[in-house]
């Protein structure tokens, strides 16, 4: 088959899905078509810019190579041709941001109503009043998504989720499937294969926004009690309902924040999951979430952090600053300090020692009769490839502990 | 559902509001920003109207139709005068973008994304 992108009409329509009309699923289409073009086409311009310019021109005024991510990004910030290529991608997010919400606010009535009914009818959605929004999630909003993860157009509504939900297949280039869930398919995958016969039988999946990632491992593990946390009610409203109408039932969605988890008691779940979320929280928020993961669960339990690769002195500064192009141009303020960090290192000041924790390259899992690979490393869309690592560690059991 | 149905979201006003956090400016000239932000919309636009006629072409190859002279004389009635009215503001809406943001920006100004940047990675 093609390597092109499927049309916005083969996302797997969902109830709570917001329903697109001909010209808004277009617009959709253009956006996929459109970033795809601005990394696979035009995206080498920038290294060719750097190349053969940028870089020479900064040796010439310092005597030396760039030193930090930093001061490629300077650089290349004088540069006319990625400057014009940023003002194209950024643009490329606002018009996804405002075809999305025109989509969603159309018909907010229906979609509230609907996410009423399923979420008063299944006890699948705790909401936490008490729980305020933490300061790097309202610094600014996150993605340009106005109104970040938490916002409302009015009290109670699910404008937040179902504008993410409708509109990341145009961000990823539709490389997360029909459900939007590649992620969470990939992590199902991988732990199937690494651990065929584990039954885990309390899985906590913290930052779940729309549950995109949660609902598969929920789907996938029948037994297991699935808690998905956000400090978003608004994001959970929806997130709930669409599991609701997605048929999953082993799943609840509850506000709270994971730096304090203390309503779950030490060593009570089996599986602890992140999904692309670490990125969005500060320095300080980090190590207190991690080491609340550690507390809460079991020896012998998994935990695992789906991220985008870590910067390493292995990593070359030019992909390094080109890896960095979100935390400046798409309002993800933590994205470069997080990457910039030793996560094994932060994992095991949390309490996961070094030799318990892993690091395994995960791809998006996705049905690939409808939806193609995810690019090719040459093509990559940094930061946005459906191609990831996962960061984890299973947690020494007592005894080990003990020693 | 029309907008009238929807009495407490004006969902096309609404729709374009700015995210929180300054934007960067690309280049020297702001009206560039402002130019390229149109230029995109309508290029987004065009590929729209393309996908629309592709759709009309194969299902009045499929279905039979019409011809040119119904399209010329066509007056569409109060319902479908208001429908066509509201697309238009939403039209304008998209490739005005830049423009509308700019303007929440000088009402709600955010400080540089780097003080952002620095403030995360310590706190």
């Amino acid at each position: 088959m093609s390597d092109l992108p499927p049309p916005y009409t083969a996302l797997t329509r969902h109830p709570m899905l917001a329903r697109t009309k001909h010209d808004e699923a277009a617009r959709f289409n253009f956006l996929t078509h459109f970033n795809r073009y601005l990394s696979g086409v035009l995206g080498p311009g920038n290294r060719l810019a750097y190349d053969t310019r940028v870089l020479p021109d900064f040796q010439a005024r310092h005597g030396r190579d760039p030193e930090h991510r930093y001061e490629i990004r300077d650089a290349m910030n004088e540069d006319q041709f990625h400057r014009m290529w940023s003002a194209l991608k950024r643009n490329s997010m606002e018009m996804r941001q405002h075809n999305g919400r025109q989509t969603v606010l159309r018909q907010i009535d229906e979609l509230d109503a609907l996410a009423r009914q399923f979420n008063e009818h299944s006890g699948m959605l705790e909401l936490d009043p008490a729980i305020r929004q933490p300061d790097y999630q309202t610094a600014v909003d996150i993605h340009c998504q106005p109104g970040g993860y938490h916002g409302e157009e009015r009290p109670g509504d699910v404008s937040a989720g179902a504008n993410y939900d409708v509109g990341i297949f145009a961000t990823t280039g539709g490389a997360l499937g029909g459900l939007n869930d590649g992620g969470g398919q990939a992590v199902v995958s991988w732990a199937r294969k690494a651990r065929p016969d584990w039954h885990p039988k309390r899985i906590l999946d913290i930052g779940c926004t729309v549950g995109h990632n949660a609902v598969p491992i929920a789907l996938a593990y029948p037994d297991a009690d699935v808690i998905a946390i956000d400090t978003a009610g608004a994001s959970l409203r929806y997130g709930a309902a669409r599991a609701a109408g997605m048929g999953a039932r082993n799943i609840k969605f509850v506000q709270a924040n994971g730096e304090d988890l203390s309503r779950y008691p030490d060593n009570h779940f089996d599986w602890v999951q992140t999904t692309m979320f670490l990125h969005e929280l500060s320095a300080q928020a980090m190590p207190r979430l991690l080491a609340e993961c550690h507390r809460v669960l079991k020896p012998g339990g998994l935990i695992l952090h789906i991220e985008q690769p870590q910067y390493s002195a292995a990593m070359p500064l030019f992909e390094q600053f080109m890896r960095d192009w979100d935390a400046f141009n798409n309002n993800e303020p933590f994205w470069s300090a997080m990457h910039g960090q030793d996560l094994k290192d932060v994992m095991a000041r949390a309490g996961f020692a070094k030799d318990s924790q892993f690091v395994v390259g995960v791809r998006a899992v996705v049905d690939r009769s409808i939806f193609p690979a995810a690019e090719t490393e040459a093509q990559e869309d940094y930061g946005r490839a459906a191609v990831w690592n996962a960061y984890g560690a299973w947690k020494a059991a007592a005894q080990e502990m003990a020693a | 559902m029309t907008a009238r149905d929807a009495e407490s979201v004006d969902w096309i006003a609404r729709a374009g509001t700015k995210a929180k956090g300054r934007r960067p400016d690309y280049f020297e000239d702001p009206a560039i920003d402002r130019l390229l932000s149109l230029a995109m919309a309508l290029a987004a636009e065009v590929s729209v109207l393309r996908e629309r006629l592709d759709t009309v072409e194969r299902l009045l190859e499929a279905k039979g139709g019409f011809n040119r002279n119904d399209i010329e004389s066509y007056v569409p009635d109060a319902a479908a005068g208001e429908e066509r009215g509201e697309a238009t503001r939403a039209f304008i809406t998209r490739v005005m973008r830049g423009f509308q943001q700019e303007v929440e920006a000088m009402a709600n100004p955010d400080p540089p994304i780097m003080d952002w940047v620095e403030k995360l990675s310590k706190e």
